[in-house]
């Protein structure tokens, strides 16, 4: 089963909701005194690969660290003709014909291959152009992985793309929680596409209320996900977030309040599981929710 | 015409409530453009309370249709297709059919240029809308990208190209642009050819992280930085951490903004913390705030370097 927390704001409390979560779960599966087993059955994705932040709660060991990028291409001269095809068929403009010459704007292209296959002389192959790291590990009875784009670059879906083809590997079958970045265009798109639950985490306020509507547009309408709050932070703010709740029939099904003691925590880089261990219960039944709403 | 651009990586450190008490500063002696280049997930206009002006259709990129009578069910277009956009859709009179998934396509025609049976065409799409609208400080050029649209940069660079045209009219003193969260395709957009950045930080491990990484970007596209720690009374050692971070980096901090729930109360309001600490109930005045706010504004006027306008 695949959950991704996402929120549309920035800073509702994503990343210390995926962590509780798949930490809550993770724990559950071993017995007190009982040694993790070998293969962790949950895993935690950061997808926020312009900002990964789990990995500082986590401190998780590292296995596995991969180049991943972008195919772009590389033109043979020896048979380039300058016929200009390739340019003609990049919907990016990543490629140009100069006197002759191709030029490739590599920082442009998406790595759809329309200029290889449609080169008459097949003078373009592709190389991978490194554009971000995968990286693959766990923390005690939980995976991880995470993706990191490198600065400067534009595009977070091809290596969001990456970390979820690694990380799945990780569990066959068992428990993927992602943390997905703030907003809602593409790279939210590709951090909830093929989840079966979207945790939607927001705060009572009038800018939490506005990015928590266009989260449900994009989870619910958009990819037909059934959907679930976390209101975090409660105490502050307004009864705008309840009330649209209750409209759209979006249940709510964890309140956090403001508390100085989680803030702290989470400024210091600690689990709010093991900072306040009496929120690991309400967690697991979170976790118990969000299974009841995947099967309906 | 100078050009500010409010980023902090890290969201939710306070982007938005800075941006607006600055132009609540700024529209005193100064005339404003602001934009909203946090298209996502727009929320300056929350606290503004824009009064349209104007309203425009953004087209983004083009999608890929496939038009089901002409199509053979070679099934040519779903392996052109590297972004899982195409998809079986079982078969029609025993011919396979296959369907675009438009939140997945890239519009990249790889499909349109491998169909055998030119059965697909590539259309393009309204993608958002983007708005000019008058506020209480200036004009505000803001948009909505429709939900799990693509091409956010490209969004971001039309609203600041117009805010751009409209500051030159009005002969604006300031544009004021507040920012995505994140570094990648809309955050380099907002600070492509802006005079300054303004980075809010908050006292967090995360908050540091991604103070890092977002001043790494502003480095990277040669575009000034000055920090502004919020909430920085969460936690008085990272706030000491960001302090030494700044200045092994040569980056002034400009503010030392403390938490205050008045910012929250004033948000809620549709008030910017300046306007609620004048005229808010004296009980949580988050007068500590606005001064502190005030005195930012006061440093980063003669930080801004010096206008080259290349544009």
């Amino acid at each position: 089963m695949i959950v991704t927390v996402a929120s549309g704001k920035g800073g509702t409390g994503k990343t210390t909701v995926a962590v509780s979560l798949a930490l809550a779960v993770a724990t559950d599966t071993v017995l007190p005194g009982q040694a993790p087993a070998d293969d962790p059955s949950v895993v935690l994705l950061d997808c926020d690969v312009e900002e990964p932040n789990a990995h500082l709660f986590l401190r998780p060991s590292l296995d596995l660290r991969r180049e991943v990028g972008v195919l772009t291409p590389v033109v043979d001269e020896t048979r380039c003709t300058g016929c200009r095809r390739c340019a003609e068929v990049c919907a990016y403009h990543a490629l140009a014909v100069i006197e002759g010459k191709v030029l490739v704007f590599a920082e442009l292209c998406h790595g759809c291959g329309s200029c290889s296959w449609n080169c008459p002389e097949e003078a373009i192959r592709e190389e991978l152009r490194p554009t971000g790291l995968v990286e693959v590990g766990r923390a005690g009875a939980l995976g991880f992985a995470q993706g990191i784009l490198n600065v400067g670059e534009a595009m977070a879906v091809p290596v969001i793309r990456q970390v979820k083809k690694q990380g799945a590997a990780v569990v066959p079958g068992g428990l993927v929680v992602i943390d997905a970045p703030p907003g809602t265009s593409c790279p939210v798109v590709e951090s909830l596409r093929g989840a079966d639950y979207a945790l939607l985490v927001t705060e009572p306020t009038p800018f939490g209320l506005h990015d928590l509507r266009m989260a449900v547009d994009v989870a619910r309408c958009e990819l037909g996900l059934p959907v679930g709050v976390v209101v975090n932070r409660t105490g502050v703010g307004d009864e705008g977030v309840d009330q649209y709740c209750r409209a759209e029939r979006i249940p709510v099904l964890m309140r956090i309040p403001l508390d100085r003691r989680i803030a702290e925590a989470c400024s210091d880089g600690l689990p709010l599981l093991e900072a306040l261990p009496e929120y690991r219960q309400p967690f697991r039944d979170l976790y118990r929710q969000i299974c009841q709403g995947v099967a309906g | 015409m100078k050009e500010i651009v409010v980023l902090s990586g890290k969201g939710g450190t306070g982007k938005t409530s800075v941006l607006a008490a600055l132009a609540h500063l700024g529209a005193r002696e100064q005339r404003l453009v602001l934009v909203d280049a946090d298209v996502d997930a727009a929320n300056l206009g929350l606290v503004l309370a824009p009064a349209g002006l104007a309203e425009h259709d953004f087209v983004g990129g083009k999608l890929a249709k496939i038009a089901s009578d002409r199509c053979t069910g070679c099934g040519d277009c779903l392996r052109a297709c590297r972004f899982e956009a195409i998809r079986a859709a079982g078969k029609e009179d025993g011919v396979p059919r296959y369907v675009v998934d438009p939140l997945a396509c890239e519009g990249c025609a790889a499909c349109f240029h491998r169909c055998p049976a030119a059965a697909i065409s590539m259309r393009e799409q309204v993608a958002g809308r983007w708005f000019v609208a008058n506020t209480r400080f200036g004009t505000l050029v803001h948009a909505h990208l429709f939900a799990g649209q693509e091409n956010s940069g490209k969004l971001v660079m039309l609203v600041k190209q117009q805010a751009r045209e409209l500051a030159r009219e009005q002969g604006a003193d300031y544009l004021l642009v507040d920012g995505p969260p994140g570094i990648g395709c809309p955050v380099i957009a907002a600070c492509s050819g802006a005079d300054l950045a303004l980075l809010v930080a908050e006292p967090t491990v995360a908050g540091i992280h991604d103070l890092e990484r977002i001043l790494a970007t502003t480095e990277h596209f040669r575009v000034r930085a000055l920090v502004c720690i919020n909430k920085s009374d969460l936690n008085s050692a990272r706030s000491r951490e960001i302090e030494r971070f700044c200045a092994d980096r040569g980056v002034v901090v400009v503010g030392r903004v403390p938490f205050d729930s008045a910012v929250t109360a004033a948000m809620v309001q549709g008030l910017t913390i300046g306007e609620w600490a004048e005229h808010g109930p004296p009980a949580a005045d988050g007068s500590a705030v606005a001064s502190e706010l005030a005195q930012m504004w006061r440093k980063i006027e003669p930080l801004v370097p010096r206008q080259t306008d290349s544009t």
